[in-house]
């Protein structure tokens, strides 16, 4: 884990860092051993749900294979950090201790940081939405997380969501009004001092 | 009574709210005293640590130190929530600096982290601190015949790797079987049940749903129980959709081991928030012990 302030994480490629060398600073203070030990035996990928699945462009061994040939766009582009599902069945599998889930999160952040991801994908507006919402109120609130879903999906999709929403609401099992919690001054303050924001409203 | 500082993070206030009653209830019966944080904030769940781990650790540290300050161990009932808050606990145990740099902000909340309340999950306080002995002599309305499909999903276990239980848990299955009920063998009862992806990838969440179900109809099971309000709401709610996307005709009721225990201790339903379900759980309850009367092992 690095404690040093966001704007200070990693280097970007133009001050000569290779690619591969850029994803080991990123985890360098993971508990997991580095990428570079890895002895492409498919373990990670034939133990995930996700890729096992068929729904990942590339496996989670052939992301590795790809950072460390130095394939840096295919990598970025990629939709399998983003449907990683966080189960951490590949990182207790992998016999060489290497922690692939946190690679997923690892390759997440890199590219929110620097708006590279694919097109289209849900997941790094779903993370910014999540994220404004908590930074606003201190509680998640699954409603708002909806609206995620309005500007991303198709039609038949809200309407599904939309139904599961209506049947739950009628159960009383979806919150009307968003949860604060109570010392929300303080909670700011603390935010503040750990990532410079401006104005977190 | 024992006494453990409760956060029941935000899908209990609303969504899961039969799992914070069932909790609460159940508790209670065995001498247990669940004590709501005073002002808990949301964990940070997984989408944080996709933007800012820094944040995400001072969010978990935050909740961490209001339990410390009241000398009390913590529990989530969430699976997610005690993986951020446990992995919290112990990287900050271990990087004084990263510890020291989190309780300047904690300080804006007069607050500070010291490591010195543990993390556990809802289900250890169950099989660990009171004990499957201790549940199984407070049965007075053993669940006989009733298949139960006990799921663990991911976050409980893993990646703690230090956990002998990482590939073979047995207590869950020995939870059921304390209330009177047969835990069935449930071959994906590991397998992710893809919660996280079910805004991010909708058809690739439902399709790892579809798995989890029609294994645990294959085995049986009369229902699937969890331990995660995340896991509940994908594999209930999400039926339908699972139905439409796949064909298929699945309707397996799925509960809280809260309201299995609940049950199995004599407590009315109501009070375990059973009714609330989108997928009925009493009818399937009922029918099982009528058809099933006191099978011999699975
Ligand atoms: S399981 Fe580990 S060693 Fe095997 S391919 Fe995956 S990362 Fe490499
Ligand atoms: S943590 Fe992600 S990459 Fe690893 S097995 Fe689970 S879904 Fe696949």
């Amino acid at each position: 884990m690095n404690a040093a302030p966001v704007e200070s994480l990693p280097a970007p490629p133009e001050n000569g860092l290779s690619f591969v060398a850029e994803i080991g600073n990123l985890l360098h203070a993971a508990e997991g051993n580095p990428i570079n030990t890895c002895i492409q035996c498919g373990t990670c990928s034939a133990t995930c749900p996700v890729a096992s699945g068929g729904f990942m462009d590339h496996s989670p061994r052939r992301i590795i294979a790809l950072i460390r040939a130095g394939f840096k766009d295919q990598v970025l582009r990629a939709n399998t950090f983003w449907y990683c599902a966080s189960c951490f069945q590949c990182t207790v599998r992998c016999p060489r201790g290497i922690d692939i889930a946190e690679l997923m999160y690892g390759l997440k952040r890199y590219t929110v940081w620097k708006a590279q991801h694919q097109e289209g994908l849900i997941g790094p507006v779903f993370s910014e939405t999540f994220v404004k919402m908590i930074l606003r109120s201190g509680r998640s609130y699954e409603p708002v997380l909806a609206t995620t879903y309005l500007f991303t999906y198709g039609l038949p999709e809200i309407i599904q969501e939309a139904q599961t929403a209506t049947a739950l609401m009628l159960k009383g099992r979806l919150p009307l009004l968003p949860a604060r919690i109570k010392r929300l001054d303080n909670f700011k303050r603390m935010i503040r001092r750990i990532i410079p924001l401006g104005d977190s409203e | 009574m024992k006494t453990y500082a409760y956060f029941p993070g935000c899908s209990l206030e609303k969504m899961a709210h039969s799992y914070h009653l069932s909790a609460l209830e159940t508790t209670r019966a065995l001498g247990v005293e669940l004590r709501e944080l005073e002002d808990w904030n949301c964990c940070g769940a997984t989408a944080y640590f996709h933007v800012d781990e820094l944040l995400a650790y001072t969010l978990s540290a935050r909740n961490i130190a209001m339990a410390e300050k009241e000398h009390l161990n913590l529990v989530a009932p969430c699976s997610g929530c005690f993986k951020n808050l446990f992995f919290t606990r112990s990287h900050l145990k271990h990087d004084p600096d990263l510890a020291e740099h989190i309780n300047v902000a904690l300080a804006e909340d007069n607050l500070q982290f010291t490591g010195s309340a543990t993390v556990q999950h809802l289900i250890e306080v169950f099989v660990q601190d009171v004990g499957l002995a201790e549940i199984k002599a407070r049965v007075t309305n053993p669940l006989q015949g009733l298949r139960v499909a006990p799921y663990y999903g991911c976050q409980i276990l893993r990646p703690r790797k230090d956990h002998e239980d990482v590939e073979q848990p047995r207590f869950f299955e020995d939870l059921v079987a304390a209330c009177g009920a047969v835990p069935v063998s449930y071959p994906l009862r590991l397998t992710c049940c893809g919660g996280a992806l079910i805004i991010t990838n909708r058809v690739a969440a439902l399709s790892l749903v579809r798995n989890l179900l029609e294994s645990a109809v294959r085995e049986r099971a009369t229902v699937i129980v969890t331990a995660c309000p995340l896991c509940q709401v994908n594999l209930e709610c999400y039926q339908k959709q699972v139905n439409r996307e796949f064909g298929t005709d699945l309707n397996v009721p799925v509960m809280y081991f809260t309201q299995l225990v609940g049950l199995a201790l004599g407590i009315p339903p109501k009070r375990l928030g059973i009714g609330s379900e989108l997928v009925a759980v009493m009818p399937a309850i009922a029918d099982a012990q009528k058809t099933e009367p006191a099978p011999v092992g699975t």
